[in-house]
């Protein structure tokens, strides 16, 4: 009785699997899905950049198969954490590649974790679209390699002009003491003699540092005539804050790291008055009509805050681009990666949440300054001002 | 701007930074008194201070002081439940295993205000808003005159405590021999307590004093207990003023360092100076040289 009983369950089981492994297989059958990988830091300390990539991504899918797919193949997302560790994001490109099989790449969303992984990708040859901002990733250009994130370069090349626009000649930099701060300051320093600028202060100060008076004290006895700060929450708010209580009447610059409401909310009256670069995310609605960018971001904005329910980040849009411009060279290049990968590097004049995009087998970002708009902040709101 | 004004500035922000660095110092002193143990937790209770004087503050209308009154009482609670149920039940008391205990103690702490305010920093408004005080062509912002007035009040009240009050020197000779205060009659375990619920009304009160000028995020209280311990090692271990003296000092070093010599040796210089009076003068400044008999 007893092993009839659990027969007939075994043969139950084995039948409903049978029929569940099928289901999906059948009404797929008509074109096999491009599987595409993702390797996000969606945990960990850099999930603020991680989280809104693996959301952005998911809902980019969705919309792409409920149309019908990419010449009626559905897109197929395999998504894994790197939580922010290069170590995890090597065993997951492997996974991606020799078990998963996908088409393409899209992440990692750090820098040290897309350094880790380019060497891999390049390897295999497969297509990678990284979301971090770091200017080595796709300089020199790497053959699989590309990038949506802005780079650092762009943003000091924006504040330099406005400077230069000016008329201010000597400035101080004051940097935090972390990758972040170090590739600003690198930039800053490279692209000042260009703008014929002359930086006569180079301060830095930890990331946990919570009084910077000494520093600013000693660019006061300097003839510097404006102050740039590259960083992250929350040293650049406390910059603001010591140049108000030192009664410093310069012009100061922040960086795109800080173009959040965050920081108004930290510097408070002491935000003020600054001037920082930022992707037009932050500033969708005031962006004059004519900009190509305006109609893509107001979609993406009420598409992802009408899913999610959530304010939309800035960082999404990176993960945002990279699949739709997969799902461009896909359209074209259909299931070869190195077809994948050519009519990627051909793409021109891609409108996408953080610029305007043109490859060339030169330039793997494709973007230009005019990714950043400036804003003033002016009681507690971003003005745009150029 | 000449050196001389410059320097007055770099005076400034290392007075500011130095009450803040004796404040902190303050809280280790007070359980060292007690126990002659470090309290390595003493950071997060002043992290806790200020969230909780944030979380207060943030929609409603609570006038300061009560904000005040109420984190330091949450704080103190928090201190009581610490001594009670990680200290007290422990068997063989000795040094190094209560010193594991505040370790553990101190992450604990740092992960349940990570849990409850997240991972951003949080910032909180200045108790008076007055513009910044110019004297000559330095400025120094009012809120390091309420730091460095809470700071001596504190130091006042504690040295009237240990002079002047019975239960301060009760205090004092538990630390000095546990069992010998147990022998006359001395309830230990309640100066213990004691001891534990006063030293986090003190981390509270640093916490919601600076709080303004450091802004606060869950692991603020590391660098702060670090900085804080400096400075008890520098001053003394044990000696109240010496905690305060010994925070003066780093300060002073540490914003002098920054801005004559080099910004990015900030840290460096403190920690340095740490180990130079460890070497030179292991005691301390005020401590007095320890005199065992065998």
């Amino acid at each position: 009785m007893k092993t009839q009983k659990s027969t007939v369950l075994a043969i139950l089981t084995g039948l409903i699997f049978l029929v569940l492994l099928c289901m999906p297989r059948s009404s797929a059958l008509a074109a096999e899905p491009y599987k595409i990988g993702c390797i996000f830091s969606v945990t960990g300390p850099a999930s603020f950049l991680g989280d809104p990539e693996k959301k952005s991504a998911i809902m980019l899918a969705d919309q792409i198969n409920k149309k019908g797919g990419i010449n009626g193949h559905p897109i197929e997302l395999v998504i894994y954490d790197t939580e922010g560790d290069p170590t995890k994001a090597v065993l997951n490109i492997n996974k991606l590649i020799f078990h998963d099989k996908v088409l393409a790449v899209i992440g990692p969303s750090r820098t040290p974790t897309t350094l880790a992984v380019i060497p891999i990708a390049q390897r295999a040859q497969i297509p990678l679209i990284s979301c971090a901002a770091g200017i080595k990733i796709t300089q020199p250009v790497k053959k699989w390699i590309f990038k949506t994130a802005q780079t650092d370069a762009l943003a000091v090349a924006k504040i330099y002009s406005y400077i230069k626009e000016q008329n201010i000649k000597k400035i101080a930099i004051i940097t935090v003491a972390n990758a972040f701060g170090e590739s600003g300051k690198e930039q800053l320093i490279k692209q000042a003699p260009k703008f014929g600028i002359e930086v006569v202060a180079q301060e830095s100060f930890g990331p946990k540092d919570t009084d910077m008076t000494p520093q600013l004290t000693k660019i006061r006895a300097t003839p510097a005539q404006a102050v740039v700060c590259w960083g992250t929450n929350p040293g650049p708010a406390v910059v603001a804050k010591n140049m108000k209580q030192l009664d410093m009447k310069i012009p100061l610059f922040q960086s795109h790291g800080v173009a959040s409401p965050k920081f108004i909310e930290l510097a408070g009256d002491a935000a003020n008055g600054i001037i920082l670069p930022t992707g037009k995310i932050l500033v969708a609605k005031d962006i004059p009509d004519s900009d190509p960018q305006k109609s893509v971001l107001l979609k993406y904005i009420k598409d992802y805050e009408s899913r999610y329910k959530t304010n939309v980040s800035g960082f999404g849009g990176y993960a945002y681009d990279g699949l739709n411009l997969l799902a461009i060279a896909l359209e074209k290049a259909g299931a070869d990666k190195a077809k994948i990968r050519d009519e990627l590097e051909k793409i021109k004049g891609y409108k996408g949440v953080s610029g305007v995009f043109n490859f060339s087998p030169s330039e793997h970002n494709g973007l230009t300054m005019d990714a950043f708009v400036l804003v003033k902040i002016v009681n507690g709101k971003w003005q745009i001002i150029k | 701007m000449d050196l001389a004004a410059q320097t007055l500035q770099f005076l400034f922000s290392g007075i500011t930074n130095g009450a803040i660095y004796g404040l902190i110092a303050l809280g280790f002193t007070i359980i060292y008194n007690a126990t002659e143990v470090i309290n390595f937790a003493q950071g997060e209770l002043v992290m806790l201070g200020g969230m909780i004087m944030i979380a207060l503050s943030k929609g409603t209308n609570l006038p300061l002081p009560a904000g005040f009154v109420i984190s330091v009482s949450i704080v103190s609670i928090v201190g009581a439940s610490f001594e009670r149920f990680t200290i007290r039940p422990l068997k063989n008391p000795t040094q190094i295993g209560i010193i594991i205990i505040t370790i553990g103690v101190s992450i604990l702490l740092k992960g349940v205000a990570m849990f409850i305010w997240g991972k951003e920093t949080l910032s909180s408004r200045p108790f008076s808003h007055s513009p910044p005080i110019h004297v000559g062509s330095a400025t120094l912002d009012p809120q390091s005159l309420w730091i460095l007035g809470i700071t001596f009040g504190i130091l006042l009240l504690l040295q009237l405590f240990y002079q002047k009050t019975i239960t301060g020197k009760a205090m004092r000779a538990c630390a000095f021999n546990k069992r010998a205060a147990g022998l006359v009659g001395i309830p230990t375990q309640k100066m213990i307590l004691l001891s534990f619920v006063l030293s986090a009304a003190m981390g509270a009160a640093a916490g919601v004093a600076i709080t303004p000028i450091t802004m606060c995020s869950y692991d603020m209280g590391t660098i702060l207990g670090l900085k804080g311990f400096c400075a008890v090692v520098l001053g003394g271990l044990g000696s109240t003023i010496g905690s305060v003296v010994g925070g003066f000092i780093l300060g002073i070093v540490e914003s002098l360092g920054a801005g004559l010599i080099s910004s990015s040796l900030r840290d460096a210089i403190a920690f340095v100076l740490l180990l130079g009076m460890l070497f030179v003068r292991p005691q301390g400044i005020f401590g007095i040289k320890e005199v065992k008999k065998i």
